[in-house]
């Protein structure tokens, strides 16, 4: 107990000083995680639109496949991806495994269906109420994507942080493709594994402590970011 | 000093030519969902001048018309013609229309009016004047910044029948626009329509409100149980309508 109150003591302390070596971490797993939420975003939420408002066979398939790749698991994501980028595989020739772009990747592919999926929820909420007077307007079903896109803007922020708060807590994927290189591929979540299994608790305490100072501000953000949304557009 | 006189309606909301698209003629016109037959037009052409008040109790297809002409509903058997071509997109997009519902967008007041204009092609050094007259028009002009969905009940209507004004439709279908308003609120509704009929927007419009449609109406559509029934000038329907069903709706009778 002794043992823990030191690390935790000592894990202050490193927030609070700042510590070099700490915040180069968090300042990396910051970096490729938004990276790969903008990314996401930018690919899931027409994706997702467009899904929400188009009428073709295999739609209900599609949606129900969508939702389940939700919950993809972050190694077998992480897995797939390293088979892909090793010197054997079909992207090998790119160089990318143990680089952050490679972590980059691996979280755009675990988030983008999580994006795509809420986001195709928000737009075809809207979707319902907005669908006669687009069409009065003269605007095609594909057409309409940008204007649902937009006035749903605040509901699909929650989508984006959503998909943030996954990329950020995620540990399998990263770590496979992305090596766990001390000063290069470090981030917070393969940091706090990697230093508990060492025995040095007061880094992975700080780098928890700051995971969860994280989450809770997301958290946070999103409902105040409902309220705002509700006071502003009077949806 | 501003120049404070007032704007002309014509200069914001209709610089509409002669109407292209009329005659509207429909032929064999049939519409049905959940196996019922909803509407059944054999023949109807809607040609007069001035607004076209579709009347009928609750259930007579009323709205299914306006939206079958309109072409947000596809027709089971029949075709609209307008002006003796098949409606085409540069057709729709000379047509507007107003719920009885309004659905405004999650923007400003004016950011509902720059909408429609920048999709209707207006060049932006344009739209921001256009806005601003076609606020003054609708008695809306301290509320441009304002969220749309923040309006009164009957700001909120005025504001879709701006927006549907504002790219000088040559068509207009209202669907019962002023039914959940108040009286003051409907004339002001009725004025904006009355002053867009004058400039030239062929106006078809659906109310179950007999006043209204002696207000507004040059001609009556009367329909029930999906069916035409008379389409009579306004100033013959209200003395002698023409079938029963009429009759007993101008009566007060209550029709089933």
């Amino acid at each position: 107990m002794q043992d823990f109150a030191s690390s935790l003591d000592r894990s202050i302390g490193l927030i609070i000083s700042g510590d070099a070596e700490l915040w180069a971490i968090v300042l990396l797993s910051l970096r490729v995680s938004l990276s790969a939420v903008v990314i996401a975003a930018v690919i899931g939420m027409p994706l997702g639109a467009a899904l929400a408002v188009a009428r073709f066979p295999g739609r209900q398939v599609l949606i129900v496949l969508l939702n389940a790749l939700m919950g993809l698991p972050p190694v077998v994501v992480g897995l797939l991806l390293y088979l892909m980028l090793s010197n054997a595989g079909p992207l090998g020739m790119l160089q990318l495994l143990y680089t952050p772009t490679a972590m980059i990747l691996a979280q755009v592919v675990l988030v983008m269906p999580i994006i795509a999926a809420l986001s195709r929820q928000v737009v075809e909420t809207l979707d319902r109420e907005y669908s006669e007077q687009l069409r009065s307007f003269g605007l095609s079903r594909l057409g309409s994507v940008p204007t649902l896109l937009w006035d749903g803007r605040f509901s699909l922020l929650t989508a984006f942080l959503a998909g943030f708060g996954r990329a950020i807590a995620e540990v399998g994927a990263v770590m496979i493709v992305g090596g766990n290189i001390n000063h290069v591929t470090r981030v917070m979540t393969t940091t706090i594994a990697l230093e508990t299994s060492k025995g040095n608790l007061a880094l992975a305490l700080a780098l928890g402590t700051i995971l969860i100072v994280l989450a809770i501000a997301v958290n946070a953000a999103t409902s105040l970011m409902g309220g705002t949304a509700r006071r502003l557009a009077h949806a | 000093m501003r120049d404070l006189r007032l704007p002309d309606p014509r200069s914001c909301i209709a610089a509409t030519p002669a109407v292209r698209d009329l005659p509207i003629a429909v032929q064999g016109l049939r519409f049905e969902s959940g196996g019922k037959t909803l509407l059944d037009v054999p023949e109807l052409t809607i040609d007069a001048a001035g607004p076209t008040m579709i009347l009928g109790p609750n259930g007579a297809g009323k709205s299914v018309l306006v939206r079958l002409l309109h072409g947000l509903l596809e027709p089971a058997a029949g075709q609209i013609t307008l002006a003796g071509r098949r409606p085409d997109r540069a057709a729709r997009i000379r047509q507007a229309m107003v719920f009885q519902r309004p659905v405004l967008l999650r923007r400003s007041v004016a950011g509902n009016l720059h909408y429609v204009l920048r999709i209707r092609g207006v060049p932006r050094a344009e739209r921001r004047s256009r806005v601003r007259d076609l606020l003054a028009h609708g008695d809306l002009a301290g509320k441009g910044h304002q969220p749309a969905r923040s309006l009164s009940g009957g700001e909120e209507q005025r504001l879709a029948l701006l927006r549907a004004l504002a790219a000088s439709p040559e068509i207009l279908f209202l669907d019962e626009p002023t039914s959940s308003l108040d009286p003051a609120a409907t004339q002001r509704i009725e004025a904006l329509i009355l002053g867009a009929a004058r400039a030239g927007t062929k106006v078809i419009m659906v109310t179950h409100d007999l006043g209204q449609a002696r207000r507004l109406g040059q001609e009556i559509l009367f329909l029930n149980a999906g069916r035409v029934e008379e389409q009579t000038p306004a100033a013959r329907f209200f003395p002698r309508p023409a079938s029963a069903a009429a009759r007993a709706f101008v009566d007060g009778q209550l029709l089933v």
